[in-house]
């Protein structure tokens, strides 16, 4: 028998049970808090209800178990890693658990897991302890049912075993199991026992993936449902001003030609999901979603100047006069950097630059909504189910309990579903027109009304004194709002002994949000290109002035400071050793950094060679250190997409705007990478048995950093600003 | 408006749409077949790809005039069981991340390796190419590729 290791994580109440009417058992339970002493269990199938549990097992009469959630899956397989902590513990054989996707009734609703590299950190302990408390009472069940001391029996891929070596499967004592008292601290196994993590599990939904199943918002139908398209401004700072439909009306299939925007206006400053211009727009409603599109290209609008209309150049010149001026909030202080800069033997400073980022998710924003008298149905893809659920309420003037989220599968999200304007849109339109409704938004609305990752500049100084980094100055001027939560206390944030971290920002009209590995994003590109020009001024190996840094922080007592440099050395050497960083082949040039960012350690080494005198991103070798690896197959696919999205953006995203409009709407004007420029990725686990961390975001942010990094090697020259495709230096060719 | 007769999957379905209405919205907005997917409308990204007599072809240009007489495949119809050799290839290397993108590249690729059931690494790169995965799988699509023109031969 395998040994269980006492929880840290102590937890009353958080579990219930019930018989199920059509056989089996259900278990509802809650991750974070105790269940509410009146929540009921349900004993309908049909009937789960979300807003007292955050989710529910059935083990069924058979001893198949079902999982129902209501997590979002957002491309990062949280749908199907979760469940495996639960079917770990639980003891069941992963192929006999199943995953199902729940709806989500708001009242009360208590905080769910929004997929993204927070969720299977934060559910590991508790996820882990309810599969093994509902172990625990099938085995009291079975022992009960011998009479015998359940000391004296195990469990173990779905069957109870006892001393004389009888046998009982799980279904055969859910009955007895759900009566039972629901036993307080169970123990949890031991990480070398583990059967079910660290195997790989392939995509719950990968078979209605590749056969075309409805899974997604845009697929999603109802009976009566008709399409709408909405025309928002074309310019960020422009207000409707009026518009004729005549042309529209006459489009076929054209039903109604609406104006929204009241309702929603007036509550738009309350919540930060909803972020969008002060506009009303008008709507198409339409039998088809191509007739919708088509009215919507027949209006005619016009719009008014209400704010400045931005374009690139006028951004470029505010942020420079953040960066220039002294107006800053101080995110971090230590030391005094300026008299380090004063007594420095030489100092160094650089600026480097970002542009604006859509985030250009694969399935366009779009949802469903229907507004009758009793209730107001949502359906589609968001990661913000609470909020949204909440702002359509009060926007609508309903009360809570009439509003139903359901989530779908998302195509993609990348941070833009955060972002809730869209279900907005769709409940104003639903309300108005009191049809059940679907919201589609083509490419082009997607692309230029987007929720955009701002541009963003940083200036980096540090001075040298008897060769050491003896002071280091950061400053970053954004639109909007600032880098937040411990992001001034990452790398090098303790390494060296006079340092700040200054932040201004100048507020916009655009609309911008998080955008994967929010800030670090580009962060990790200007301070890891930084640290390899210091190395080559200061004629360092690149790897060991990190590794130098990285001793100054061992032993600190800043709890702010998270990264581990014990961790931080683990993923250097272990890239080092692998991607062949100390045996240089003729004609590769090789960029290393190493980074940390949403609690997971980082560390790169990008292959580029030259074709016909172009650098070209042949390979990434990365190590990661992600505690355990629950989902091998899941966690790879992570690691490479994060990287493929690094390397794409890194090289080709731009993003400009002319008198307030973006100047790309589509694939044409805006280059995402493709198969050939894709590197083949190679990736490293630094194995261990300490709880597991995120892959969806930590392994963007070096990608961009370690691709410049070699193009420099490759090239000879540096670059301070992205996109790297048009800021490349050439190289000199000689002879 | 007018009707049109539609061979899809191997069966023929009359459609009433009006004339200039993209054969990837009457996929899914008449006939109820969402597995072809909408990404850009414009031939960009490959996400609506289904195969017109066997080649891959991008459904959001195509309209329904143009389409009576040819046979069309959509991934709800590119197997009866889901398990042609590239929806084979395709679990067995998880290739998805968020899966919206997959039903176009499997199109692709199914087109493609039927026209040329060994090819190269570039060639898969090559005939890959134009489908876009925002989610960045490409290393996955590549392999699951690779083992679907085996399982071919
Ligand atoms: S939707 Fe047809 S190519 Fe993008
Ligand atoms: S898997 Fe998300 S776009 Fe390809």
């Amino acid at each position: 028998m395998s040994t269980l290791i006492p929880s840290k994580f102590s937890r009353r109440g958080f579990l219930r049970t019930s018989t199920l009417a059509s056989g089996g058992m259900l278990i509802g339970f809650n991750l974070f808090n105790a269940c509410k002493p009146k929540a009921e269990m349900p004993v309908d199938i049909s009937k789960l209800n979300y807003s007292d549990f955050n989710a529910f097992i059935k083990i069924s009469d058979e001893g198949m178990v079902t999982i129902f959630s209501p997590n979002p899956e957002i491309g990062q397989g949280v749908k199907t890693s979760m469940p495996m902590l639960i079917a770990e513990e639980l003891d069941v054989p992963w192929e006999h658990v199943n995953v199902v996707q729940g709806e989500l009734d708001t009242e009360n609703y208590t905080r769910q897991l929004a997929g993204g590299s927070q969720s299977i950190r934060l559910g590991w302990e508790p996820l882990r302890q309810t599969g093994a408390t509902a172990r625990q009472m099938l085995v009291n069940a079975a022992a009960a049912r011998w009479g015998v001391d359940a000391s004296e029996c195990t469990a173990s891929k779905g069957v109870i075993t006892n001393a004389k070596g009888e046998t009982l499967g799980y279904g055969d004592v859910v009955k007895e199991a759900a009566m039972l008292e629901i036993p307080e601290n169970v123990g949890l196994k031991d990480p070398k026992d583990f059967t079910v993590i660290g195997q790989d599990a392939t995509n719950v939904d990968i078979d209605k993936i590749v056969t075309g199943k409805p899974l997604f918002g845009l697929d999603y139908k109802a009976e009566g449902m008709v399409y709408a398209s909405v025309l928002r401004p074309p310019a960020f700072g422009q207000v409707l001003e009026s518009y004729d439909d005549t042309a529209a009306r006459a489009v076929p299939g054209v039903i109604d030609v609406i104006k929204i925007g009241a309702k929603l206006n007036a509550i738009a400053e309350k919540n930060w999901t909803i972020q969008m211009g002060s506009s009303e727009k008008v709507v198409v409603i339409a039998k088809t979603t191509w007739q919708a599109i088509k009215g919507k290209k027949a209006l005619q609008a016009t719009w008014t100047d209400d704010s400045t209309l931005e374009s690139t150049e006028y951004q470029d010149k505010k942020l420079f006069e953040i960066l220039n001026g002294d107006e800053f909030t101080t995110k971090r202080e230590d030391g005094d950097v300026k008299k380090a800069f004063a007594e420095a033997d030489e100092v160094i400073e650089r600026t480097y630059e970002s542009p604006f980022l859509p985030h250009n998710c694969m399935e366009p924003m779009n949802f469903y909504a229907n507004v009758t008298a009793e209730k107001v149905h949502l359906v589609g893809p968001i990661q913000t189910p609470e909020p949204t659920a909440e702002m359509v309420a009060m926007m609508l003037g309903r009360d809570l309990k009439e509003v139903k989220l359901e989530m779908t599968r998302m195509g993609g999200g990348f941070g833009r579903r955060l972002y809730s304007d869209f279900v907005m849109e769709a409940a104003e339109i639903a309300d108005a027109i009191r049809k059940p409704v679907k919201m589609v938004s083509t490419r082009e609305d997607d692309m230029t009304t987007g929720v955009y990752r701002p541009s963003i500049k940083y200036r980096i100084k540090a001075g040298i004194k008897n060769g050491e980094i003896t002071s280091y100055h950061l400053k970053e001027a954004a639109i909007n709002v600032n880098m937040y939560g411990l992001i001034p206390h990452f790398f090098p944030a303790g390494c060296i002994p006079n340092y700040k971290v200054d932040v201004g920002n100048y507020k916009s009209n655009i609309t911008t949000g998080a955008w994967r590995a929010p800030y670090t994003n580009f962060l990790s590109f200007a301070e890891q290109s930084f640290f390899d020009e210091i190395a080559e001024i200061t004629e360092k190996d690149p790897v060991q002035l990190r590794l130098d840094l990285l001793q100054k922080v061992k032993g600190t007592t800043d709890e702010k400071i998270q990264y581990s440099a014990e961790r931080m050395e683990d993923v250097i050497n272990l890239v080092v050793e692998k991607s062949g960083l100390k045996t240089p082949k003729e004609g590769v040039y090789q960029g290393f950094c190493a980074y940390y960012c949403h609690n997971t350690h980082v560390a790169q080494v990008a292959d580029v060679v030259l074709e016909n005198n172009q650098p070209v991103v042949k390979k990434v070798h990365v190590a990661v250190d992600c505690g355990i690896v629950v989902n091998p197959t899941g966690a790879l696919n992570q690691i490479e997409g994060g990287i493929v999205d690094g390397v794409g953006h890194g090289m080709y995203g731009d993003f400009k705007f002319k008198e307030g409009m973006p100047e790309s709407n589509n694939y044409n004007s805006y280059r995402l990478i493709r198969m050939k420029e894709a590197p083949e990725v190679e990736t490293h686990f630094v194995e261990n048995t300490l709880a597991p961390t995120g892959l969806g975001e930590p392994t963007l942010p070096p990608a961009m950093a370690a691709i410049s990094i070699a193009i420099t090697k490759a090239t000879g020259g540096r670059m301070y600003k992205q996109p790297f495709i048009k800021n490349m230096p050439k190289k000199q060719v000689i002879g | 408006m007018a009707t049109y007769n539609l061979k899809i999957n191997g069966q023929t379905h009359s459609v009433e749409a009006d004339d200039d209405t993209p054969l990837l919205w009457v996929l899914r907005d008449h006939l109820d077949m969402v597995g072809t997917k909408y990404g850009c409308g414009i031939g960009q990204c490959g996400a609506c790809t289904v195969h017109v007599d066997g080649s891959a072809t991008r459904s959001c240009l195509l309209q329904a005039a143009q389409l009576e007489g040819k046979e069309i495949t959509t991934i709800e119809g590119l197997s009866e069981n889901g398990d042609h050799p590239v929806q084979q290839a395709w679990k067995e290397v998880d290739v998805p991340q968020c899966g919206y993108c997959q039903a176009g590249q499997i199109m692709t690729a199914s087109a493609f390796l039927d026209k040329n059931p060994n090819p190269n690494t570039e060639e898969i790169k090559s005939a890959m190419h134009a489908n876009i995965c925002r989610c960045g799988a490409y290393n996955r699509i590549h392999k699951a590729v690779a083992i679907a023109s085996e399982k071919n031969s």
